[in-house]
């Protein structure tokens, strides 16, 4: 057993990723099943342990014939040798798709290339809460396992069966099985999977408490396997929600108001002469139109006049202000330990620091797109979401018709780093498609997913310590005011501790993101640690190490260091080194980096990154990879440039040619030292390494220049307007 | 107003019927169902809708159909000749240069641009190249990483 603290830690619960409370029961009955899926075995595993995501009401199986309601995933192996699987789960990028394949075709001893994964289909899936929270390959990679493995079990044990043989004397591998061959001088029988379902209705199910394959013994996982449908990407033959396409398809496009919170007050339809074809629709504050073509629909789309009742807003020169004032004081919870006056009354030195960081947009490069087709009171909508079983919920909320008739679909989509768990436009294309008779596509322009999505909160942190001149903390508290508590704790050993998030009904839409508040908290954390550090003179990953026994942190902190040769004297004018890190989603990470900060422009530039990262066994090292990279890249903007700015209910910059994301000239050479730990789980690597680099940028900008950035973006004008 | 009533895409005549102002890649899209070219932004700052006219990269969602009608087009669906893969889409894989992908078609094609005019570009060229595609992933060092070992390919990377 693991004895790390931090795995028996609960995650925290994100706020902002669990503000929807709806969940669902599955009930395919088992012969509807067969009837779809054919003859063949059927494996499901059963959650029996319900989580806190995953908690569903535990309900006694109404009669033999239905499966049970709480599944995390199933297989299939058809008598036509095709193997399905099942999973609730949906890819957006992360290559979840490939990583979990890959399992499956390690523990079925099956091929990869012949596996069908299905995925994010309400009517084919098991439910699920959605794809967030790193919680794929912690969660879906080891019941995919189990499942796979209960499978080729079954296969043997059919084997041994027929052959009249002890199901040790045989085994499974590359979709057959085998008898030893020194069994017979002849030479060992053989039998594909096929053959041995054939004819069969065979249903197992299991718990997800099996005891799992150790990391050490996986064959396909853990050595790199190639995206499984690359080749529909590029050749751009893959439709993305945005590519879906019926017969006698409308466009969609929806008429938004000026600003935010705006009521309408009247509206009227299009002139005559511009409504051919066009349906319009208009429904409490919804108005939208519908057109054979898109430049038919926007042309009537310009054609409606409407009057709009605004509201004042606040912008975002105000906000900081604005978060700490309207805060609830009281804010949730304080999580004490110790007591932080009697350890500040015991320090030599104390320290007091505000960070703060700007709203910034996912920008995912496909915007929500949807299509709806009604079919009598059945709803059928293709759409990109990280929570196709949340946004079915809010179709039926939205149409008031019950969830069994709405089939949500989500073909892999264009990324989502939490931005997609809302169903806007899956609730709008279906609207029109209501009224209009026929399916209808909506794909959100930039400009309005720049505007009507939700951003990354905003936050203040206010953080204070109390130092001890042996090189210690004897007290720390922090205050995070809107962005949220996700890792705010800290993992450094600090006696005395006072850490609380304070609640602010936010002034533009805030949502889930990448890793989410544990970026803020992260970069208020590390960087007031940088500070301390300075104040004592020593070296900030001495510091760090001084006052930290976490094993595995500890690793990525040297790990990172012996990569990035931390301590090398600097080589020329400019140049400054930044060290920090974290812990997140069960991952570990620690971040390097190199700036040069040019001595007449003030211009900055990242010169290298160097990135430590753990979480656990690894399954697919180039994935791992490239999601440690990915969030780094990611990261650049939210440090260096990315911000919303708003005026009065407006997005001042909703284009990408006003809201800098980062580019190929912004990417420095990337180091990521990836650090196995075969005796851990496998826990999501998409999160947990964006959290160190915020604070690293600032950390080494301050080792450059002496001036210390405490808001995000850090310089969203070069160092010039810092 | 004029309207155009045919486009030469992969070597292929399509008849269309639009007005000479409409986006090209509406085109495509809706009335052509070449989807492999994307829409990221409308204002040509994301470069996922890029085609190559005449073999130079251009935007399709700021290029009319006019502007179009005149040239040779080609779309990401062009470039895979008798199922064969061209050495760039060969080399995206091989690199494993994507994550959700979204952006490929656009950096594929934004690179065969690049590649038509410097066959064996330095790594520094093909970053500052390469500035006006967006990739939100962060998958940049893949993609160029691709791009060079497709200009190792020989001549047949160039289109």
């Amino acid at each position: 057993m693991n004895e790390d603290p931090l795995l028996q830690t609960e995650i925290e619960p994100e706020r902002y990723e669990l503000r929807e409370p709806s969940l669902h029961h599955f009930h395919l009955v088992r012969r509807d099943f067969f009837r779809l899926l054919g003859a063949g075995l059927l494996v499901a595993c059963v959650l029996k342990e319900t989580s806190a995501f995953q908690e569903s009401g535990a309900r006694a199986r109404q009669n033999g014939e239905s499966l049970p309601k709480e599944i995390g995933a199933w297989l299939h192996i058809g008598e036509n040798g095709v193997v399905t699987v099942y999973t609730g789960k949906a890819e957006m990028g992360q290559n979840i798709r490939t990583s979990l394949t890959q399992a499956v075709a390690e523990e079925l001893r099956f091929p990869a290339d012949r596996i069908e994964m299905v995925m994010g289909d309400t009517q084919l899936t098991p439910f699920d809460m959605g794809t967030f929270g790193s919680r794929t390959t912690p969660t879906m990679n080891p019941q995919l396992c189990k499942v796979a493995a209960t499978a080729r079990n079954t296969l043997v044990a059919l084997a041994a069966k027929q052959w009249n043989r002890d199901a040790k004397d045989l085994f499974a591998s590359d979709g057959k099985i085998m008898e030893r061959a020194n069994l017979h001088k002849r030479g060992a029988r053989v039998i594909g999977y096929a053959a041995l379902v054939k004819g069969q209705q065979l249903t197992q199910t299991i718990s997800g408490e099996d005891p799992l394959i150790p990391a050490t013994d996986w064959k396909v996982a853990g050595a790199a396997l190639p995206k499984i449908n690359g080749r529909d990407f590029v050749t751009g033959r893959h439709r993305y929600p945005s590519d879906q396409k019926l017969p006698g398809m409308l466009h969609g496009k929806i008429l938004r108001p000026p600003s935010f919170g705006a009521t309408l007050v009247s509206v009227e339809p299009p002139p005559v002469q511009l409504m051919k074809d066009v349906t319009f629709v208009h429904d409490g504050d919804f108005v939208g139109v519908a057109a054979p073509d898109q430049q038919t629909a926007s042309r009537a789309l310009a054609a409606v006049r409407a009057e709009w009742k605004e509201q004042p807003n606040i912008s975002n020169k105000e906000l900081f202000d604005f978060l700490k004032k309207n805060s609830s004081m009281d804010g949730s919870k304080p999580q004490i330990v110790g007591s932080v006056e009697q350890g500040m009354a015991t320090a030599h030195y104390r320290l007091d620091q505000t960070y703060t960081v700007n709203y910034i947009a996912h920008a995912p490069l496909e915007p929500r797109a949807a299509l709806a087709q009604w079919s009598g009171d059945n709803l059928t909508v293709w759409t990109g979401t990280q929570r196709p079983f949340g946004v079915r919920s809010q179709l039926a909320e939205a149409f008031k018709i019950s969830e069994d008739r709405v089939r949500v679909v989500m073909p892999d989509t264009g990324s989502g780093y939490g931005g997609k768990h809302t169903g806007e436009a899956a609730i709008e294309a279906a609207r029109l498609a209501r009224t209009a008779n026929a399916p209808v596509k909506l794909i959100w322009t930039r400009e309005e997913e720049f505007t009507w999505a939700y951003f990354r909160p905003a936050g203040v942190m206010e953080i204070s310590a109390g130092l001890r001149d042996d090189g210690t903390i004897a007290a720390w508290e922090f205050h995070n005011y809107n962005s949220g508590s996700a890792g705010i704790q800290t993992f450094y050993d600090i006696p005395n501790q006072r850490l609380q998030f304070h609640e602010v009904d936010s002034p533009l839409r805030q949502g889930s993101y990448r890793a989410l508040a544990s970026t803020a908290n992260h970069f208020g954390r590390e960087s007031f640690m940088d500070e301390l550090a300075h104040q004592l003179h020593v070296d900030p990953l001495q510091f760090r190490l001084k006052n930290l026994t976490n094993e595995r942190l500890r690793a990525v902190f040297t790990a990172a260091a012996r990569k990035f040769n931390w301590g090398a004297a600097k080589t020329m004018r400019g140049q400054g080194f930044g060290i920090a890190g974290g812990y997140e989603k069960l991952g570990n990470v620690a971040t390097c980096v190199e700036v040069r900060v040019d001595p007449a422009s003030r211009d900055v530039r990242i010169a290298r990154i160097v990135t430590a990262f753990e979480c656990g066994a690894i399954v697919n090292p180039e994935g791992l990879k490239n999601q440690v990279e990915g969030a780094n890249i990611m990261g650049i903007g939210g440090a260096l440039f990315e911000s919303i700015q708003f005026e009065n209910g407006r997005i001042l910059n909703p284009k990408f040619s006003r809201y800098r994301v980062p580019r190929f000239s912004d990417i420095p050479p990337i180091e990521t030292v990836l650090l196995d730990r075969k005796d851990l789980p496998s826990a999501g690597a998409g999160e947990c390494p964006i959290v160190g680099l915020a604070p690293a940028i600032g950390n080494a900008i301050f080792d450059a220049t002496g001036v210390r950035l405490r808001s995000l973006p850090m310089v969203p004008g070069g160092m010039k307007s810092a | 107003m004029a309207r155009i009533t045919e486009l030469e895409i992969n070597g292929k005549k399509y008849p269309i019927d639009a007005e000479e102002q409409a986006s090209l890649l509406f085109v495509l899209r809706d009335q052509l169902d070449l989807t492999g070219s994307k829409y990221g932004c409308g204002e040509g700052q994301c470069g996922a809708c890029t085609v190559l006219l005449d073999g130079s990269p251009r935007r399709s969602c700021i290029t009319s159909v006019g502007a179009a009608a005149t040239k040779k087009i080609t779309t990401i669906e062009g470039l895979e000749k008798n199922g064969r893969l061209h050495p760039l889409q060969e080399a995206f894989l091989a690199e494993e240069a994507m994550q959700c992908a979204y952006c490929t078609s656009g950096m594929i094609m934004s690179a065969a641009g690049l590649l038509k005019s410097n066959p064996k570009p330095t790594e520094a060229e093909i970053f500052e190249y390469m500035q006006g595609n967006i990739c939100r992933c962060g998958t940049h060092h893949r993609i160029v990483a691709a791009i060079l070992r497709a200009s190792k390919a020989g001549k047949e990377a160039a289109l």
